[in-house]
């Protein structure tokens, strides 16, 4: 698994439960290592160590983790540069969603070796109700997009309702709900980018 | 050729970077992404050469010339504070009597989505702008994290090296290790052996065949010296062509006599490099640890380096083993073995 997505994890355990809980997780997964690196590659077997770890250490389920693992790449403050790339996608939450269609080849443009899902958005009748299809490896990933969903949405200040649903195998289908896209101001958001990037 | 006919709000809508120029170059419209780059200002009705400077091809100066070029690659520069340069082409509509010229920030981009506060649409659906602005945001934050863990790898090399025990060139043991060794077997109060070896008319190998020969010579020395000594004796490069080696609970003269006169006679076989001989000798001082009251690493070492010395006073390629008398001043006097090679 690409470190970035490993680094990831990392960070969000560190930054949220802290270094204490972190070095539980290492220990229990047995890591040969207590950082990971963006830039490298790691065995998959490692980043579901990770996980089950920190699912035992702090007692919650693995999807709950994921999730929130999700809003934190979008609303922690150190990823700053991810939310903006996300952002790019579009000046409304409605073209964000649809530019999840590109998301995989976007990141593929960046890092050529980090595999995401394919995702596809598929519209509703009435042009508020979307169904995000997630297919493919990482496993989980969709519990992921859950989390960057919702935090998306109060970026862009929109109130959603994010719902999972039955899937065929092999994919992760999100419900999504858009009640309004104006519901807050959101957060500030500018093409440039701060000085030096 | 056919015809379309296009409303004037639908053509801002599908080129937001457009202007519609009359024939005598007054501006009779523009996209709302040329207006952002005037502020406060309404271009309509103003001169196309007062609000733009075309550079390149440079005779352009009037609509005329701009058609005389119709199709072809313009370069234009904002006539405001930012000179924002841009790319355009112009093709002739209503029959000749107007201009329409579509632009593109090109390569200032970067700068023009800062200076104009511009935002995602300020620019065509079809504008690969964002993703460009995307991408390089995307590939600075990789570069990053890359340059990161650059810094943090080169560190640790040099962490590694500094904790080195091992000298690059020859595989010996390197000054650290025997630094090691010696506290070790000083502080544990094991007896043992110690010799300086100096590699004698190296520098003439080094400056006659180059430097490749001389490494070729090191290596050889090297197979030799852990050829004479045993497994749990060390043998150190402690620099150019010096080399110290220690003999684990040895401290029988003649035994090391012996293996000194052993060293150097081998040490004086020629050695062939690229078919060319290289002649070498070396000289030797030794030390034991035996007969000391506060023994250190320092002092044998340097009593071995006396007796190194002594052995290149008697004329270099033979071995001197340390006694007090070397320590005195005035001319030295020959106390133990004399050259025991030819």
């Amino acid at each position: 698994m690409h470190g970035l997505i490993n680094r990831s994890l990392e960070c969000f355990l560190r930054d949220t439960y802290g270094s204490t809980v972190w070095q539980d997780v290492v220990s229990r997964a047995n890591l040969p290592f207590d950082r990971f690196e963006a830039m490298l590659d790691y065995d998959d077997r490692l980043t579901y160590a990770v996980l089950m770890a920190a699912s035992d250490s702090l007692s919650k389920p693995r999807e709950t983790l994921l999730e929130d693992l999700g809003t934190y790449l979008v609303s922690n403050p150190n990823n700053e540069s991810l939310r903006r790339l996300l952002r790019f996608g579009g000046d409304t939450y409605i073209e964000f969603l649809h530019s999840l269609d590109d998301l995989n080849g976007r990141a593929k443009l960046a890092l050529p070796e980090l595999e995401l899902p394919r995702m596809t958005l598929h519209g509703g009748r009435d042009g508020n109700d979307f169904r995000l299809v997630c297919k493919g490896p990482p496993r989980g990933f969709g519990r992921v997009m859950r989390g960057v969903l919702r935090a998306m949405a109060d970026d862009y200040g929109a109130l959603v309702l994010l719902k999972d649903i039955d899937g065929e195998t092999g994919c992760e289908e999100i419900a999504i709900t858009l009640i309004q896209s104006s519901f807050s101001d959101g957060r500030d958001f500018r093409l440039a980018g701060p000085v030096g990037v | 050729m056919g015809q379309i006919c296009i409303a004037t709000a639908d053509l801002a809508q599908v080129l937001p970077m457009h202007l519609l120029l009359a024939s005598d170059g007054t501006i009779r419209q523009c996209g709302a992404t040329v207006t952002k780059m005037f502020p406060g200002r309404d271009l309509t009705g103003q001169m196309f050469f007062d609000c733009f400077t075309v550079r390149r091809p440079c005779d352009v100066g009037a609509v005329d010339d701009i058609l005389a070029h119709q199709g072809a690659k313009l370069h234009l520069v904002v006539r405001n504070a930012r000179k924002t340069s841009l790319k355009a082409v112009a093709v002739s509509v209503d029959g000749g009597d107007g201009v329409l010229m579509d632009m593109s920030f090109g390569i200032s981009v970067v700068d023009a989505i800062r200076d104009y506060d511009l935002t995602i649409s300020d620019f065509a659906a079809t504008d690969l702008a964002v993703e460009m602005l995307y991408l390089i945001e995307a590939k600075s934050a990789a570069m990053a994290e890359s340059r990161k863990l650059n810094t943090r790898l080169q560190g640790a090399k040099v962490a590694a090296e500094e904790q080195a025990f091992t000298d690059t060139l020859t595989g010996l043991k390197n000054r650290r290790a025997m630094d090691h060794v010696l506290t070790h077997f000083v502080e544990a109060n094991e007896k043992f052996g110690l010799m300086q070896v100096d590699l004698d008319y190296f520098k003439r190998v080094n400056d006659t065949l180059g430097h490749a020969a001389g490494d070729h010579v090191l290596h050889e020395v090297a197979k030799v010296l852990l050829e004479e000594t045993r497994s749990e004796d060390l043998v150190a490069r402690i620099g150019g062509d010096e080399f110290v080696l220690v003999f684990h609970r040895m401290t029988d003269i003649d035994k090391l006599n012996e293996i000194a006169a052993r060293i150097i006679q081998r040490l004086e076989e020629p050695i062939s490099y690229n078919g060319q001989s290289c002649l070498i000798s070396a000289s030797i001082g030794t030390a034991i640890s035996d007969g000391y009251q506060g023994l250190t690493a320092d002092k044998i070492l340097m009593n071995a380096d006396l007796a190194l010395y002594a052995s290149k006073n008697k004329g270099r390629a033979c071995n001197t083993v340390f006694s007090e008398e070397l320590t005195q001043e005035g001319p030295l006097v020959d106390v133990t073995t004399p050259s025991l090679t030819g």
